[in-house]
């Protein structure tokens, strides 16, 4: 049984979304993100999205880049992030890891999923990885029991969107508007239609919505409609925005916090 | 109308092609679409708009015409005897790409990449620059078509390059310097996917060369292959025989397989892609992906890339801008890797020797990326060696002219009025063409000219 899944729905149970938060693994230093993560966690966060730091992350934002630029530049690896897998799941919520592709097959891809599963994660989110070109990561993933989730966007057929989801466990990653990561003013009402879509075609798998949720009003929002609310570059803004680690982490923690509380505000509408 | 009296198109309709990529893209192991979700629909409306495109006698005739009386087509060949005179006493042709409008082979691919969008009805084109010799052709194809154009280019190459960026600007495109990660090409591709990601209903990404995610490697070698299917010709009437080997610089490698794709089934052939060394191979900074790098995944595709342990990206270097990039297209891994060719570094004095050589001896300045190229034919004519009576031949591209390269050049040989520093690689203070100086040893090197044009 998926642990995202599991999690997610244990959450839906509560009549709320799920909190999924992302951070990358290595700003403003390995310590201080872990640190980051687990004040996250302690606020209220379900499941941590652990960011692999790329050199090349085309689907990001400046804010995510000048974040893991850092991280790079200081040669954070994936031994760092499996020690951050680790510490999220000491603290109680579900690791899932997020990385480009490159660096999970430059380390190796059976070896990423044995040493993913033996740290405690769930599995990885892919986001220049599609199914079509999965086909060794979906047999690690099967042989270690880990989750895979990849994305859909407003622009994917309803075919696309039934293999998409077909190919996932754990949830489907919807991808809200045609864009990369950052804070947004309004949440794109693409959203709300995408998740629908991607409900008909998934039946069973948890959706939950990214890109461009930033504060506790847009996660009520989209706690309405999405299973989960994955929230990134605003959690990353606030680390940016620190004076140091401590201040950072607590940063992590408020928003952690009142993104919580989003999620808790509207009743949600039973799936 | 007798100017379009074209060629017939029966025979040209559907060229050959090699038997690769399959369907969805793959050359072997590498190349295929590793892209967000959000790219795929506009991918496979490209990759099917494209394939019925390329069959439609309209579009086949609308093309010609575009490239005999826009760019100049079929450009010529021009033996060099006296560069050649350097070259152990092989025969050496040039396939004179610099000659076409804008200057390279750049246009080739983007005539058909601005008939592409205008037949999918976008109107917006934006493409990644080096040298800028992309950007140009693609700013020229936008204001020829009417489509509004924006040019992704990174800031230190739109300072080794400011004539280019100039030479955009002045044709109505918008050029945005990018200053993320290493700031040139690669960087450039980077923003530009992000701008496509984020705008792919009214804009059309004109990619510039042979790399990214299909349909791309495919549809661009199509476009440029033209280079090879007249050089052949040409050679065959000039000489009376296919050449002993086919030459030319690789950075992402689009006027490499435009040449080589007509020779792949000839397999006396040789065919030979002259990498970026920049400081040399041993140094570690270098743009040698092939000879240099290992495979992996980026910008959308498969391929050879120079990468650390950890995957990420390693920065290139070059003196040439348009060859200063970590990757290479799928098509060059998959070439290398069956053995149907080879690649090999050129260090940048290597590459500025020859550029000096050819202007010296022919009266044709080079850009510094085909200068890769003729370094690379000096080399394997010297180890063919005139072999008595009948002297190898070899058939080099020359992808672009050197004009936007004079002010590198200047500084590298020290020719600047005000540059008293010791002129680099390639050229004597005699005013004579110059061989070998780097191979004695007696060549200082270039006084980090790339770094100050």
């Amino acid at each position: 049984m998926s642990a995202l899944r599991r999690r997610i729905r244990a959450a839906n149970g509560e009549g709320r979304a799920a909190l999924v938060a992302y951070l990358p693994v290595g700003y403003p230093s390995a310590p201080g993100s872990v640190a980051a993560m687990v004040a996250s966690v302690e606020a209220g966060a379900d499941v941590v999205e652990i960011g692999v730091p790329y050199s090349d992350p085309g689907m990001d934002g400046p804010v995510i880049q000048q974040a893991v630029d850092v991280a790079v530049r200081a040669g954070i690896g994936m031994r760092d992030v499996l020690t951050a897998v680790e510490a999220v799941a000491e603290a109680g919520a579900v690791p899932v890891v997020m990385s480009y592709w490159n660096p999970i097959e430059r380390y190796g891809v059976d070896r990423f999923a044995a040493d993913l599963a033996a740290a405690g994660g769930a599995g990885a989110i892919t986001p220049d990885l599609i199914p079509d070109e999965a086909g060794p990561w979906l047999a690690a993933s099967d042989a270690h029991d880990l989750d895979r989730v990849f994305l859909v966007a407003p622009s994917s057929t309803d075919a696309r969107l039934r293999s998409t989801a077909a190919a996932c466990r754990g949830f489907v990653y919807a991808a809200s508007t045609m864009g990369v990561t950052g804070t947004r003013a309004t949440v794109s009402d693409a959203a709300e239609r995408l998740v629908a879509r991607t409900r008909a075609a998934a039946r069973d798998v948890p959706v939950c919505v990214g890109l461009g949720v930033s504060n506790a009003d847009q996660a009520a929002e989209v706690a309405g409609f999405a299973d989960g609310v994955i929230v990134g570059s605003a959690f990353v803004r606030a680390l940016l925005d620190a004076g140091d680690e401590r201040a950072g982490a607590d940063a992590a923690g408020r928003l952690a916090g009142e993104l919580a509380e989003g999620v808790r505000r509207r009743a949600r509408v039973a799936p | 109308m007798t100017s379009s009296a074209v060629q017939p198109p029966v025979d040209r309709l559907v060229p050959t092609r090699p038997g690769w990529p399959d369907a969805t893209g793959h050359f072997g192991v590498f190349g295929g679409r590793f892209v967000p979700e959000a790219l795929v629909a506009a991918l496979d409306e490209l990759t099917e708009a494209y394939e019925v495109m390329r069959a439609d006698p309209a579009f086949v005739e609308e093309f010609d015409r575009l490239q005999r009386d826009y760019t100049g087509r079929p450009s010529p060949i021009t033996e060099v005897p006296r560069f050649a005179e350097h070259a152990g006493g092989a025969r050496i042709l040039l396939k004179r790409e610099d000659l076409n409008h804008t200057g390279s082979h750049k246009i080739n691919n983007v005539l058909g990449q601005a008939l592409l969008t205008r037949r999918i009805g976008k109107t917006r084109v934006i493409a990644e620059t080096g040298a800028g010799q992309h950007g140009v052709a693609t700013a020229t194809a936008a204001a020829l078509m009417g489509l509004s154009c924006t040019v992704y280019m990174g800031e230190e190459d739109t300072r080794r390059q400011a004539l280019n960026v100039a030479r955009m600007r002045l044709l109505g495109a918008e050029v945005i310097p990018v200053t993320t990660g290493s700031r040139t090409l690669k960087d450039a591709i980077n923003e530009a996917f992000r701008d496509w990601v984020t705008n792919v209903e009214t804009t059309n990404y004109v990619f510039g060369t042979v790399a990214g995610p299909h349909p791309f490697p495919a549809m661009v070698r199509d476009f440029q292959r033209v280079i090879g299917d007249e050089a052949r010709q040409q050679v065959l009437e000039r000489v009376g025989r296919l050449p002993d080997a086919v030459l030319a610089c690789v950075g992402g490698g689009s006027n490499a397989i435009g040449i080589f794709t007509a020779f792949v089934p000839d397999e006396e052939v040789r065919l030979i892609g002259l990498e970026a060394g920049g400081d040399g191979l041993d140094t570690g900074r270098h743009a040698a992906t092939i000879t240099g790098g290992s495979p992996g995944v980026l910008h959308g595709a498969r391929s050879y890339l120079l990468q650390d342990e950890n995957g990420q990206t390693i920065e290139s270097h070059s003196i040439s801008a348009g060859l200063d990039y970590p990757g290479v297209g799928p098509e060059h891994s998959y070439l290398h890797d069956i053995g149907r060719a080879e690649y090999r570094p050129v260090t940048d004095a290597e590459a500025m020797e020859a550029f000096a050589l050819l202007c010296r001896t022919e009266g044709i300045i080079p850009a510094i990326e085909s200068a890769h190229a003729l370094a690379g034919a000096l080399t394997v004519g010297r180890e063919l060696g005139g072999r008595g009576g009948d002297p190898a031949v070899l058939l080099v591209n020359l992808s672009g002219r050197g004009d936007k390269d004079v002010e590198t050049a200047s500084a590298w040989f020290g020719l600047g009025d005000r540059d008293h520093s010791a002129p680099g690689a390639g050229l004597d203070e005699h005013q004579r063409a110059t061989e070998g100086a780097v191979t004695r040893g007696e060549a200082v090197p270039g006084p980090a000219a790339g770094q100050q044009a």
